[in-house]
């Protein structure tokens, strides 16, 4: 099966939105992150102990109940990815609708962390998809995922979210169609640089 | 279990099912991590389970090669990260008894209490998850109340909500801190007084006895043949915990007659048992801590660590040191040519057995129990990939 799916987009009517409809857009979308948990390891704990009753992240508009990738706003990596696991966190983030944003918590998927020098871990996230916000830490503390959410609602506080821009920021990544035979394709060529 | 196998059908008799090959994972919210299953189903019974492992393969044991003694902990630290002092204590030990070093006594009383505590935050864990998994979402939110309970002492003594790195070869990091005896005590009380919610909620749950009971049964004979530990294996009444039988630290004396040390274990080896081996453990890893508190305070003030040469090294030789970690068996095979780094060191991780068990324990079972089974097996897929 070959058939096209072209990715969910932000709407013509958002490019030539005035600035107040804008700030409207921007602060509704801030609010209601909701938020898709790549857990893959130690990290993955405190994720969910942020999600819990002391730190409870939702009130922060974060919301952990999304029921997958295609429905997700936010994807919070949070542990080591390995190269084996990398096709999967690519194939993950590209069923994601836009405007999609992504936190890398923890050390491992910042940097590789304690395993910076192993022949098998991918060094950092952000060698596979676009990152927004790093949080920093072996594992952080849920306070510190906090303070990385507020950090990224602010940057979406800001954004002026129109597909050029988009393209701006994301680069090669934004304005991709994913079909759906690339989302159950084995292996994951590199981005074609567009610029 | 008997098989039982209801057809109903208008007609020509029984639906003609065909195998399908299922593939759960390696991202599945049911495996608590990136394990991933290649199940052969036949209508909803399983006819084959395959766990294909490595997506978290960091590679830590060719790492430890680069490391020097003192840095290895940091990753033996992570490869349980629901156990990570108990592992560091392994690493430390072994290290130790190789280079035939004496801890003080009021560090390795730490040392237990420390480790026991850990024990009682990874059953929490698994206490709360396992729930959570078959459908109920109230007992992880209970869990995880004890665990930051729990953890704000671990927090206040090492400076780390997980991963603690607080033991050193020879000893501690630093002596404890003023008073912390006593807020241990506290939280200790804190839990224990809490803990009947959460049992209620659990083995007291009509639904969840009936998701579990009867469900996954695991014999001696397999867990013998896959190297099943840990309360798992107890759970089938496999009675071995190294705690016991193999004494370190100051287990010795915390499981002589008379001590608060004693082995749970379970006969009927279903889901239910395991979640009662785990339960119950915890009662028991709460005694002991109490019992250690006791111990630290009255040895009173005393070295927690020996002074290390500038240069580590461990003498040529090998050998092999296994503790009982929260899920099992943890051991460190170790050997050294005189360096200062390992030259190998092995790691025999519990979850590794643990998890390749399913491959003849989940074939005959429905579908619908494969994750209430898959739950019960407390694995960390850190622990198996290492």
């Amino acid at each position: 099966m070959t058939t096209d799916l072209p990715m969910p987009r932000v709407g013509a009517g958002q490019a030539a939105a005035p600035k107040p409809m804008r700030l409207v857009l921007n602060w509704g979308r801030r609010y209601s992150l909701w938020v898709f948990n790549f857990g893959l390891a130690c990290c993955a704990i405190e994720f969910i102990a942020a999600s819990m009753a002391r730190h409870d992240f939702i009130r922060l508009g974060v919301i952990p109940f999304a029921p997958g990738p295609r429905q997700a706003d936010l994807m919070v990596v949070s542990g080591t990815v390995t190269d084996k696991m990398a096709p999967a966190v690519r194939r993950l983030y590209d069923q994601m609708p836009e405007p999609k944003y992504v936190i890398s918590f923890g050390a491992c998927s910042n940097s590789g962390g304690p395993y910076w020098d192993s022949y098998c871990v991918t060094k950092g996230v952000d060698q596979l998809i676009p990152v927004d916000v790093y949080v920093p830490g072996c594992p952080p503390r849920p306070e510190a995922l906090l303070q990385g959410i507020l950090v990224l609602q602010q940057q979406i506080a800001q954004e002026k979210l129109q597909t050029k821009s988009l393209r701006g920021r994301l680069g090669p990544y934004a304005g991709r169609r994913a079909s759906a035979a690339e989302v159950s394709r084995p292996l994951v060529a590199p981005p074609e640089q567009t610029t | 279990m008997p098989e039982r196998e209801l057809t109903v059908g208008v007609g020509a008799g029984g639906l003609a099912t065909a195998d399908m090959v299922l593939n759960i994972g390696p991202q599945h919210p049911a495996t608590h991590g990136v394990l991933r299953l290649r199940i052969t189903l036949d209508g909803e019974r399983i006819k084959a389970a395959e766990p294909i492992v490595g997506y978290m393969h960091r590679g830590a044991e060719k790492l430890f090669e680069v490391r020097d003694y003192r840095q290895i902990l940091v990753l033996a630290n992570r490869h349980d990260w629901l156990s990570a002092f108990s592992s560091e204590i392994g690493a430390a030990l072994i290290v130790e008894r190789m280079l035939g070093m004496d801890v003080p006594e009021r560090a390795t009383w730490v040392r237990t209490l420390l480790a026991e505590l850990n024990r009682v935050l990874n059953h929490l864990m698994f206490l709360g998850s396992y729930p959570l998994e078959l459908g109920a979402i109230t007992p992880i939110f209970y869990a995880f109340r004890e665990r930051e309970e729990l953890q704000a002492v671990m927090e206040e003594v090492a400076g780390g909500r997980m991963h603690y790195m607080f033991g050193r070869i020879g000893g501690l990091r630093d002596d404890l801190p003023m008073g912390w005896t006593g807020r241990v005590r506290e939280a200790i009380d804190a839990v224990r007084r809490r803990l009947p919610d959460l049992e209620n909620m659990l083995v007291g749950n009509e639904i969840l006895q009936a998701r579990t009971r009867g469900v996954g049964i695991l014999d001696p004979k397999t867990i013998a043949a896959y190297g099943v530990s840990g309360p798992i294996a107890r759970a089938s009444g496999v009675d071995v915990d190294l705690r016991r039988d193999q004494p370190y630290l100051a287990y010795d004396e915390l499981f002589a007659p008379g001590g608060p040390g004693r082995v749970v274990t379970r006969e009927a080896g279903d889901c239910l048992a395991r979640l009662e081996v785990l339960l119950e453990q915890v009662h028991v890893s709460l005694e002991l801590a109490q019992a250690c508190l006791e111990r630290i305070e009255s040895l009173g003030p005393g070295p927690v660590n020996v002074k290390l040469p500038k240069v580590l090294k461990v003498p040529e030789g090998a050998d092999y040191l296994a503790t009982e970690n929260p899920l099992g068996f943890n051991g460190y095979y170790l050997v050294s040519r005189g360096d200062k780094t390992p030259w190998r060191l092995k790691l025999r991780s519990a979850s590794f057995n643990n998890v390749q068990v399913l491959s003849t324990l989940l074939p005959g079972t429905l579908l619908a129990d494969m994750v209430a089974i898959l739950g019960s097996m407390f694995f960390v897929v850190g622990d198996v990939d290492k």
